[in-house]
């Protein structure tokens, strides 16, 4: 049956494969929502998903799928809708396992900017946004997971602007900076996944995506990549996976 | 402009304190026009906007502080979306305090707030969602700041003039998130009765935190409902008649917004309104207040642009979301 997997089905199947069973996860709309979701339906059925619109355990519906965070369609059929500074405050708390965030701008330590590129931030060259709960996510959930599209002028050596912290400068930067806990744990991107050296904070790959060539990841990224002892490579989409993210998103909203 | 330091009437509670005990709080009948009622809004406010992003914003009153030409305002909300466009367009507002603006994902980067906000023209103050949240928390609690573990170690901090503060019990070092207490809070809500005792279903978004904290409070409401049915279900009552100011029953008081189980947000109208702005730029927005915002001269004139047809396609989609509301 299953054609290729587009970019965002492969982003998705690879989120939600770093989702283990019995756990919490924060997710956004669109890609990350269905990386939980497939989770939840394949290997996770103990997982609950928690969105920032303040909202606990819901169950999307397929065909449907969630715009914003903020609306009806990503409350269907949820277990509580406790407001959106209480569901922050549950991450506060430490009941949040993962987050799930992307990003305009990613650095070497993980440190993601959503605010502004240019460097006078009361002026600056492109206004993005803002952070929303991405600096939030960042700074309470326990692991924290990037998801993203892999490309040269998002992978960045220095973002121009920190909105939410990753390992900071590295070498313990993260927590004397007052960030106890958490940390970004891996990045997922369109060409395989990464981690982070344990002492310098430094991104590394860690397993290259079926077909895709080391030298194609180090000429997609604009700075210097460690590499784990051993780079694996992933296992494909399977077509059971690429079947139930298709049946969530009939309409390819955000499957492309 | 783009003065990092955080003004202090945002986060002086004793002041806060004593302009809340200058007021009257009564349990007198709050319902009034909408004219009225926006008319308590002045130059140079701090506006706090109930909702998020296109969840129950109160449209009506937006709508009403457009039509007053009011100036200079400061709107305070967490996600923006078109409102915060329109108040731009119409050179209401000078400086928004928000985590984000946009219209949603699918129409990508707002714009309108990149050519404000990269011209100059509006300040954007960036808070994260969760120290926005504990800004009108703590207002609503009348103390001058919440510790929180968020925002530390970001570009955010200086962005607000947000300070740190060393626990007394560790020592370890906090995020000290300074109230933001609103001169007006904007609110739309499900049901009131006519004292002003209210009821919101589905999200509560910050509302009620808003409300407490500000000194003025505006709400709109679906449903008019009498005083012996807030006393049969007091439990829903997320605010009491005592913290209302003035009261304007508006039905569809959200729309093109989504009211939770009752109307769903109007995707159609978002793809016109952002097309529009991609074919004209500002252009659009002043095309599209002068349509909606001046021309009609009542909220019911305003939703016959829509059409009925149109508002009970919404309602039914909303009850396939939400069956049983």
């Amino acid at each position: 049956m299953s054609a290729a997997a587009t970019a965002a089905e492969l982003l998705a199947v690879m989120g939600s494969r770093q989702l283990t069973d019995d756990t919490t996860v924060f997710a956004g709309v669109g890609v990350p929502l269905l990386a939980a979701a497939l989770a939840q339906q394949r290997h996770a059925p103990r997982l609950t998903i928690v969105v920032e619109g303040g909202i606990i355990g819901p169950q999307i519906k397929p065909g449907r799928l969630p715009i914003s965070t903020n609306e009806m369609r990503a409350g269907h059929r949820a277990l509580m809708l406790p407001g959106i500074t209480d569901v922050f405050l549950f991450a506060q708390r430490g009941f949040l396992d993962y987050g799930f965030v992307g990003g305009a701008q990613i650095d070497e330590h993980g440190n993601i900017n959503t605010t502004a590129l240019g460097s006078d931030y009361w002026r600056p060259q492109v206004r993005l946004p803002g952070t929303g709960g991405a600096n939030d996510i960042t700074s309470l959930c326990r692991e924290v997971i990037i998801l993203t599209a892999h490309e040269k002028r998002r992978f960045v050596k220095r973002v121009d602007f920190i909105t939410s912290p990753g390992w900071i400068d590295g070498d313990g930067s993260r927590r004397r900076a007052g960030l106890l806990f958490g940390g970004v744990s891996r990045v997922v991107t369109t060409l395989g996944i990464f981690g982070f050296d344990p002492e310098s904070r430094r991104m590394r790959i860690e397993a290259l995506h079926p077909g895709v060539a080391l030298p194609t990841v180090r000429d997609n990224t604009g700075f210097e990549l460690l590499e784990a002892d051993k780079i694996a490579v992933t296992e494909p989409p399977t077509a059971g996976e690429l079947t139930i993210l298709r049946a969530l998103d009939p309409e390819r909203r955000f499957l492309g | 402009m783009g003065d990092p330091d955080l003004t202090p009437a945002a986060y002086d509670f004793v002041a806060a304190r004593r302009r809340l005990e200058a007021k009257a709080k009564s349990a007198a009948e709050k319902l009034t026009s909408i004219e009225d009622a926006a008319a308590r809004v002045h130059d140079g406010d701090v506006i706090a906007v109930g909702g998020c992003l296109f969840s129950r914003t109160p449209m009506a009153l937006v709508r009403e502080v457009l039509r007053q030409r009011r100036r200079g305002l400061t709107l305070a909300r967490n996600l923006m979306c078109t409102e915060g466009e329109f108040m731009m367009v119409a050179g209401a507002v000078e400086r928004v305090v928000t985590a984000w603006m946009s219209i949603g994902l699918p129409w990508g980067v707002s714009k309108i707030m990149r050519e404000y906000v990269e011209g100059g023209k509006v300040a954007f103050e960036e808070w994260s969602h969760l120290a926005l949240g504990l800004r009108f928390r703590a207002a609503a609690m009348g103390v001058p700041f919440l510790p929180a573990l968020t925002m530390l170690g970001s570009d955010l901090v200086p962005v607000g003039g947000m300070k740190t503060i060393d626990d007394p019990y560790t020592g370890t070092r906090l995020a000290a998130v300074p109230a933001l207490f609103p001169d007006v809070a904007l609110l739309h809500v499900h049901r009131a009765d006519r004292l002003g005792n209210c009821q919101i279903d589905g999200y509560p978004h910050m509302d009620v935190d808003i409300a407490r904290g500000a000194a003025t409070v505006l709400v709109t409401t679906e449903e008019i409902i009498t005083e012996e049915e807030t006393r049969r279900r007091p439990d829903r009552t997320v605010l009491p008649g005592f913290v209302v100011d003035a009261l304007v029953h508006v039905p569809f008081g959200s729309y093109p917004h989504e009211c939770y189980g009752l109307y769903e947000a109007d995707f159609d109208h978002f793809e016109e309104y952002t097309g529009a702005i991609n074919a004209r730029g500002a252009q659009a927005v002043a095309d599209y207040l002068g349509r909606y915002v001046y021309a009609p001269p009542t909220y019911a004139d305003y939703l016959d642009l829509f059409g009925g047809e149109r508002l009970a396609r919404q309602q039914r989609q909303a009850k396939e979301l939400v069956p049983g509301s």
